[in-house]
């Protein structure tokens, strides 16, 4: 008989997270790395991507988010100008060197005109791999928008058939929507701490555990946030001083790791937009009927917002204004990533906004390359002070 | 399909009186200017419209006057007056980093909208495509500080690398049949703000002059085939282009574009070029800089350098000029959405694999060299061009020229600095053996005789 290992949760969410921050630098599976199932790799630039698809093709979905501060500009540089954002560039960097030649395919989507020409850039220089964009309407007010996306995903479908030689049928369909179905309750409950009660979890750790999604199986991921969720329930840690701020601008170009815990260091982030992508049905897809229907109707009728999405019933001042109260906010960190031109648009819309509500917000402007953090620690302290100022 | 348009539109009758096309267009633009300030006073309602996947024929049937935000801002460059908008907008919040139409525009909001040009009035409606996706950010601005409601329209647009749309086949059917629920959708807005029912009689009327005008481009574009080309693409083409937006549809619109084809082909007809000694044909790709047009055009022109072809002229000019874009004035909605989705792929969303269609156009319009306009307010022209331009170097071999300023920022000229890399560009272009000095190729008798 084995002695009982007692549980420390500590040391579980410790566990947990390194191997998500590991995951985060990991390079994209191939060859004899691919777990178990999946004959190959499909790369998906943000916003969102229907993942379900490719992963009943036996596709381990790999979302490609830039090159973070560590990588060496080499090649990207000649390709693309000096004034493009740095996911671009870092993505085409990471093709060009090689890093993301074993994927099957690249899909990105009409989000801005940067990520539709990284569709170009893929065709010219990596024509074995099915370079496309998924073209997901900007439209979804009018009536057939649902018919005119389950005719996208139909296609994307049957490219992916062609790519892979394997027919994805309903079922899998259905099986890799359940899967997916658990995996948004619980990043759905991973955000509830970060409201409820965010002394628990930081807004670093909150990305890192949703990040992981990006390199690994959904059924692994569940598996992973479900160990991450039990431990956190467990953490004894007392509330501090801070006070409670939602983060926008992360949509797309990821911020640096180090800019998170600057903030969090300061505040607790209670709700936030980073891989929103990732999160964007926001409800259960449903896993009865045709499965491709059930997609593009969730697209349309359960999802939630970005700048790069354009939809009459929710203005972008009204959801951040849902975020703020729903999380009971105290004030907004209002970022966009340099060159980003539709971050960069709703960062002056929103201040103008939350001017006039008088909410408090700081505003900074992140690159996914930079490394010095100095100065947006002091703005984000001086920032944290006033709001602790005003609400005592 | 309807063909009664083509056969009956004259190709090379003489025209009656001299063309003057640029004094022509210039006297089209301070009419279009004229009646946009005029607009509230009659009554009349008002939509923004972009140049790229706008629904003009149906805003016409419903009488709208139409403002092209794109092209006030671009004449606040032209009227040198941009710097001003901009830095209005700037001191507003806007971003330096972002489109610098936006940034004129949103400085002619902050000016309650006195333009150079008059006074211009606020839209009831706004149609932005998918196209350029700041075209959306952009009406969402109007939304904001207007009160202008938007309408998104989104035109599925090429999805990749080689791919070929045919007219009927499945995928096609399938984007036009979207694009035709939006324009329904569009209709029944329309008819709420102008409180009249649609005709549809009136849209195959539209549709037969837009049919008429396109008929006429097509001619005067393939025209520029010729050497030596009769006109330069960036800069006479602007005025045409401008004329087939603002006018599309319109029987002032089918008139300029007829006598201006007329006027071409006589001057094809003399051997008249528009450099006096035509000695390399170029294409421009990207957009113009419209602070300092003039003084580009004319960098190249003391070389014997003209643009025969932009790709400008077929993106900003709604993709009409991309092939079999006639509609069928019998089924007049369900054309133009049918037509609608294939401008989008074929004239407007390849701007994303650009390579391909700038390699058939090297050959098309049988030039020596690329230049390339990169710019940081157009992400849509300028993301991946640098890589294009490595792409055709490598592959085809053809020489091109990469230069930078911006759209009407005249912050971003560097006179001296162009100056160096277009000399530079000639120098290397006679070096290879393009372009013997004064020694203009023969004209190629069958050209301009479009189908
Ligand atoms: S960061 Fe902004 S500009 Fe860059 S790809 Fe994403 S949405 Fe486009
Ligand atoms: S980004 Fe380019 S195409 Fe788009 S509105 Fe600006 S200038 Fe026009």
């Amino acid at each position: 008989m084995t002695a009982q290992i007692p549980y420390d949760h500590q040391a579980e969410l410790e566990d947990v997270l390194e191997r998500c921050n590991a995951l985060r630098q990991a390079p994209v599976p191939s060859g004899d790395a691919l777990p178990e199932g999946y004959t190959g790799t499909l790369g998906h630039f943000p916003v969102y991507f229907p993942e379900e698809i490719a992963h009943a093709a036996g596709l381990l979905p790999v979302s490609v988010l830039g090159g973070g501060n560590k990588l060496e500009m080499k090649h990207a540089d000649a390709r693309m100008g000096s004034f493009v954002c740095s996911i671009c560039r870092s993505t085409a960097e990471l093709g060009l060197n090689g890093s993301l030649q074993s994927l099957s395919g690249f899909i990105t989507h009409p989000i801005c005109d940067a990520a539709k020409h990284l569709a170009g850039i893929w065709s010219r220089n990596f024509p074995e791999q099915l370079s496309q964009i998924l073209y997901l309407p900007q439209n979804v007010n009018t009536p057939g928008a649902v018919r005119y996306v389950a005719a996208e995903y139909q296609r994307l479908r049957a490219e992916l058939e062609r790519k892979t030689g394997r027919s994805i049928s309903d079922e899998a369909l259905r099986a890799s929507i359940r899967v997916y179905n658990e995996n948004r309750r619980l990043l759905r409950d991973l955000y509830a701490v970060r409201r409820d009660e965010p002394w628990k979890l930081s807004c670093t750790e909150s990305y890192l555990l949703t990040r992981a999604r990006t390199r690994i199986p959904c059924e692994e991921h569940n598996a992973l946030l479900g160990r991450a969720l039990d431990a956190i329930g467990q953490r004894r840690q007392a509330a501090q001083d801070k006070p409670r701020v939602v983060f926008v601008g992360g949509f797309c170009e990821q911020p640096p790791l180090e800019m998170l815990e600057t903030i969090d260091g300061n505040c607790y982030v209670v709700d936030d937009d980073l891989l929103v992508g990732l999160r964007w049905l926001t409800s259960d897809v449903p896993d009865a009927g045709d499965p491709v229907w059930a997609l593009a109707e969730s697209f349309v009728e359960r999802s939630a917002a970005s700048p790069v999405q354009h939809d009459a019933r929710k203005t972008k001042e009204g959801y951040l204004m849902e975020m703020i109260s729903s999380s009971r906010a105290d004030g907004a960190v209002l970022t966009a990533a340099k060159f980003c031109e539709p971050g960069l648009d709703e960062q002056v819309a929103w201040s103008k906004h939350l001017d006039q509500l008088r909410v408090p917000y700081l505003v900074l402007e992140f690159e996914e390359k930079m490394t010095s953090f100095e100065q947006m620690g002091m703005q984000v302290e001086t920032f944290a002070e006033s709001l602790l100022f005003t609400l005592a | 399909m309807t063909t009664a348009t083509l056969e009956n539109a004259p190709a090379g009758a003489p025209a009656a009186a001299p063309f003057d096309a640029r004094a022509e267009g210039q006297r089209l633009f301070s009419d279009w200017y004229a009646a946009l300030a005029d607009a509230p006073a009659r009554g009349q309602p008002v939509a923004n419209v972009f140049v790229m996947g706008n629904a003009v024929e149906i805003l016409r049937t419903f009488d709208f006057q139409l403002v092209f935000p794109e092209i006030n801002s671009l004449q606040t460059g032209v009227r040198k007056a941009s710097e001003e908008y901009i830095r209005v907008s700037e001191d507003y919040g806007m971003s330096p980093d972002v489109c610098s139409y936006v940034k004129a525009d949103v400085g002619l909001i902050l000016k309650e909208q006195h333009h150079p040009a008059g006074q211009i009035p606020k839209a009831d409606i706004a149609i932005a495509s998918n196209m350029c996706s700041t075209f959306i950010k952009w009406a969402e601005i109007w939304e904001r500080m207007l009160n202008t409601p938007a309408f998104v329209l989104d035109l599925p647009g090429q999805r990749g690398g080689n791919w070929q749309v045919r007219p009927g086949d499945a995928q096609h059917a399938a984007d036009a049949r979207w694009v035709e629920a939006q324009f329904r959708d569009l209709i029944e807005k329309c008819e709420r703000i102008t409180g009249k029912r649609f005709d549809m009689d009136r849209l195959a009327e539209v549709e037969d002059r837009v049919n008429r005008m396109v008929y006429h481009w097509n001619n005067v574009m393939q025209l520029n085939r010729v050497c030596p080309a009769p006109y330069n693409a960036m800069l006479d083409g602007l005025t045409y282009i401008g004329i087939m937006n603002v006018y599309r549809g319109t029987t002032e619109g089918v008139e300029f574009m007829r006598r201006l084809e007329d006027e071409i082909r006589g001057k094809v007809a003399r051997g008249e070029g528009r450099v006096a000694q035509e000695r390399f044909r170029l294409l421009f790709s990207g957009t113009p800089c419209y602070v300092s047009m003039r003084r580009l055009i004319e960098l190249f022109e003391t070389w014997g350098g003209v643009f025969a072809y932009s790709d400008y002229l077929t993106f900003a000019a709604g993709g009409m000029d991309a092939g079999e874009l006639v509609y069928d004035t019998s089924r007049p909605l369900e054309s133009l959405a049918e037509i609608t989705a294939l401008a989008a792929q074929r004239g407007l969303s390849n701007q994303f694999f650009a390579h391909e269609r700038l390699a058939q156009q090297v050959r098309d319009y049988d030039v020596d060299g690329i230049v390339f306009h990169g710019i940081k307010s157009c992400r849509f022209v300028s993301s991946g061009m640098a890589d294009t331009r490595d792409y055709l170097n490598r592959r085809l071999q053809v020489p091109s020229l990469y230069i930078e300023s911006d759209l009407i920022d005249p912050r971003y000229w560097s006179d001296a600095q162009i100056k160096n890399r277009v000399d530079a560009f000639f120098e290397s272009l006679h070096q290879q053996g393009g372009g013997a000095p004064l020694a203009p190729k023969t004209v190629a008798a069958e050209a301009g005789r479009a189908a």
